[in-house]
């Protein structure tokens, strides 16, 4: 008997009001420091930048290429080099840490295709892998376009002529 | 030197999109999408080429530089063919980069065990 109101007593400490959970929970989660994180964003991305910029100029110097012409290549080799880590598990770690500094780049775009592929792959190639490839990187091709379709209509009625 | 402004300009773009994270508490899809949109509107101004040429892959590596190749591919077409260009020439630049994606993440899901 004595055991049970002791029992009672314990669970009446823990018992707290939602709001006051929340003050509670807010006070024990860890700081998540803006600053840290845009430092660890810029040092991974610029860095991640600074590998496109070596490969564009080995393409410009091996291949003679314009910088134009050596941009395509180069966005396929960044986009190779993704999968490649993606699918040793190295992309994902690195992802923890650097946050947007390894999911702006064009190296996170692929990421997210290719873990979306692989998480899927279960599923079958069809189903799986086909229909879900898209899932995080559909959203940056439907704004992409859409948006390029209105500043395309946008210079059409302002007579533009594109540039 | 174009080394260094790749660095910086790349991170400083990075910068924005973790902003975007932290500060505006939006999802990695939102600010994917959002930063897409800027860079479309960027080059809309014709204000991406400029970005290029002076940082090279700092501005061709961030996910911005999906929007300007969406825009110019469309702007190109629409100077050359006249007002179809606006459809027809959305992907024309891109085509390297969303074919690459696509085809390099297939082979990896049938010649990856998936783990756990």
């Amino acid at each position: 008997m004595a055991t049970a109101k002791n029992g009672a007593g314990r669970f009446d400490k823990m018992a707290m009001s939602p709001k006051e959970y929340q003050v509670y929970a807010k006070e024990k989660e860890p700081p998540r420091s803006i600053l840290g994180n845009c430092l660890k964003a810029f040092l991974v991305g610029g860095s991640i930048c600074l590998v496109g910029q070596a490969v564009t100029e080995l393409f410009m110097h091996l291949m003679n290429m314009t910088p134009e012409q050596a941009s395509n290549p180069t966005v396929a080799v960044m986009i190779l080099l993704s999968v490649i880590l993606t699918s040793l598990g190295v992309y994902d770690k690195l992802a923890q840490f650097a946050g947007a500094g390894s999911a702006v780049p064009v190296t996170g775009f692929a990421n997210s295709m290719c873990s979306a592929a692989l998480e899927h792959r279960s599923e079958g190639l069809v189903l799986g892998v086909g229909g879900n490839m898209f899932k995080l990187a559909g959203a940056v091709i439907v704004y992409g376009t859409v948006a390029a379709f209105f500043v395309g209509i946008a210079h059409l009625i302002l007579g533009t002529g594109g540039q | 030197m174009i080394f260094l402004w790749a660095f910086l300009v790349g991170g400083a773009i990075c910068v924005l999109g973790q902003l975007m994270f932290d500060v505006l508490k939006l999802t990695p899809a939102h600010t994917m999408a959002t930063l897409v949109v800027i860079g479309a509107i960027v080059d809309g101004l014709d204000l991406y080429e400029p970005l290029i040429k002076f940082a090279g892959a700092g501005a061709t590596v961030p996910i911005t530089s999906f929007g300007n190749a969406l825009v110019h591919g469309a702007l190109t077409e629409l100077h050359s063919q006249g007002w179809i260009g606006v459809i027809s020439g959305i992907f024309k630049v891109t085509s390297a980069g969303i074919s690459a994606a696509i085809i390099f993440s297939f082979l990896a899901a049938l010649v990856i065990r998936p783990k756990g």
